[in-house]
């Protein structure tokens, strides 16, 4: 398969049906996003102002808009990764199947090397700390590990853009911060597209290369900037928060609602 | 399922009904009418002459195949309806139809039309059943769960994989209770197709004792069928619901 180019969305108009008297909600407007190839994007935005809605079109599970998504040179449908809001494991089967599920045919029709590979997905799950678990059914995992098996299987299918729709939100702090460390680590070993919306800017600044800022509804990109603290330093805690404040500072919207 | 402690119970108000059965019997003196030992005494001479079991056994296969046909198309049928707006909108009214079709109806239909031939006879419970089988098939299609076949489609899984692990594992529930009533009402028309049109089986046998008046035969026979379908259902139905359902919790 050819290397994939940039990722271009364009979005001139979505919008629902209308529900009620006030006629059809259009959701996003005049929306123009490019996505480097390997880069870490979050999307920031205020609650129910469409980044699932636009998470979705990216996936193709909504195509029903005006406008387009597309990659450059790309030859073949991308491989994506989509990790939600609830992991959406099938409760019916194991962790392992879970995964085994997203994965096997892929190999088989495309005849794929890299598609399942199963010492990739054993360091995975060694790596969540899934290993044990892989043969339990997910109602026996607490919210973190059912979350961590959601990670896994979007990265087992090594895709080439991933995306990510807050999936850290109602967790505890120190399992949401572990969480994130995990994410940071596999995606390092294997640098990927990554898509990732969240409504904490804190949390944005930690993951991202660089921050989309949408609108309320119906949304379109308001800001745009590049992470200015390099991987590493962003262990420290101090900078990371002078960092928040500063850019708070400058653009107030970046807070959306208080945390 | 009867707890360990009510099994006691369960046993002794069997009894009292035998004992009851006997008392009557006794009373009337009647070969309408014959005492629960003389109808053991038949049905253990009909086992050892091999022709209770002959009949059981073409019952039987009877009742797998219409069963079988019934789930298989009312489960797709059901499917179908419960994901197709537009399919429900235009078939609802024959839905409602063949729901209130009497069996008799069909049963003499199929043999008119297609001739006494085992063909029409499995036809004709499949066709009864069906109905049943789609309308609860399709509250459980009309049920799926939006989040797992948005999982199923964003992973780009194929056809054939969302339906046998993301749509059939949600309709199990509904399945279950279509094949635990199926079963019931597949097991009483059968004996119908059988008086009505075939020269073997249960129900041929019941007419043949109809004919001589010989109720200890009749009452024989119904006793070794009823504890048949307890059987599959204790032996069958309920360890494969639990199997199936061994990821709850």
């Amino acid at each position: 398969m050819a290397p994939l180019g940039r990722l271009e969305i364009e979005v001139a108009e979505k919008r629902y049906p209308a529900r009620d008297a006030s006629g059809p909600r259009s959701v996003l407007e005049d929306l123009r996003l490019g996505v480097s190839r390997g880069e870490f994007l979050c999307i920031l935005g205020p609650s129910g102002c469409g980044k699932t809605t636009l998470l979705n079109l990216i996936a193709g599970l909504d195509r029903d808009f005006e406008g387009r998504v597309g990659w450059q040179g790309a030859a073949s449908a991308p491989r994506i990764g989509y990790v939600f809001q609830e992991p959406r494991l099938l409760p019916w089967l194991t962790v392992m199947q879970n995964v085994e599920l997203v994965l096997g045919e892929r190999g088989a029709e495309e005849g794929e090397a890299g598609a399942a590979d199963p010492a990739f997905l054993e360091h995975l799950l060694e790596v969540a700390g899934l290993a044990e678990f892989r043969d339990a059914y997910p109602q026996r995992l607490s919210l973190g590990l059912a979350r961590r098996a959601a990670l896994v299987r979007a990265f087992a299918v090594k895709p080439d853009l991933l995306l990510m729709d807050e999936p850290f939100v109602s967790l505890d702090r120190p399992t949401a911060e572990r969480l994130r460390r995990l994410l940071v680590g596999i995606w390092s070993e294997r640098p990927t597209t990554v898509i990732f919306v969240t409504h904490s800017l804190g949390e944005a600044l930690q993951l991202a290369d660089r921050i989309v800022q949408l609108s309320a509804s119906p949304a379109s990109v308001v800001a745009d900037l590049q992470v200015p603290l390099p991987r590493a330093a962003r262990g420290d805690r101090a900078a990371m928060a002078r960092l928040r404040d500063e850019l708070l500072r400058d653009r107030p919207l970046l807070g959306g609602e208080a945390e | 399922m009867i707890a360990r402690a009510g099994f006691g119970l369960y046993g002794l108000s069997l009894l009292v009904l035998v004992l009851l059965w006997h008392i009557a019997a006794v009373l009337a003196e009647s070969r309408a009418l014959p005492p629960p030992l003389e109808v053991l005494a038949v049905l253990a001479e009909a086992l050892a002459s091999g022709e209770l079991l002959y009949h059981l056994a073409v019952t039987l296969a009877r009742v797998a195949a219409s069963f079988l046909l019934a789930m298989a198309f009312g489960v797709a049928i059901g499917i179908a309806l419960g994901r197709s707006q537009l399919l429900d909108r235009i078939f609802d009214g024959w839905l409602v139809l063949f729901l209130n079709l009497p069996a008799l109806v069909t049963i003499i239909l199929c043999y008119v039309w297609f001739g006494l031939i085992e063909a029409a006879a499995i036809a004709a419970v499949a066709i009864n059943k069906i109905p049943n089988v789609v309308v609860t098939v399709r509250e459980g299609a009309r049920a799926l769960d939006p989040s797992y076949l948005e999982m199923a489609r964003s992973f780009r899984l194929s056809r054939w994989r969302i339906l046998r692990y993301v749509v059939l594992p949600q309709l199990v529930p509904f399945v279950v209770a279509a094949a635990r009533s199926g079963l019931a009402l597949i097991w009483k028309i059968v004996l119908v197709v059988e008086l009505l049109g075939r020269s073997n089986g249960v129900g041929f046998q019941l007419s043949v004792f109809f004919g001589l008046f010989d109720v200890a035969a009749i009452l024989a026979y119904t006793l070794a069928f009823v504890a048949v379908v307890q059987v599959i259902e204790l032996a069958g139905l309920q360890p494969l619901e639990r199997r199936v359902n061994r990821w709850r919790r």
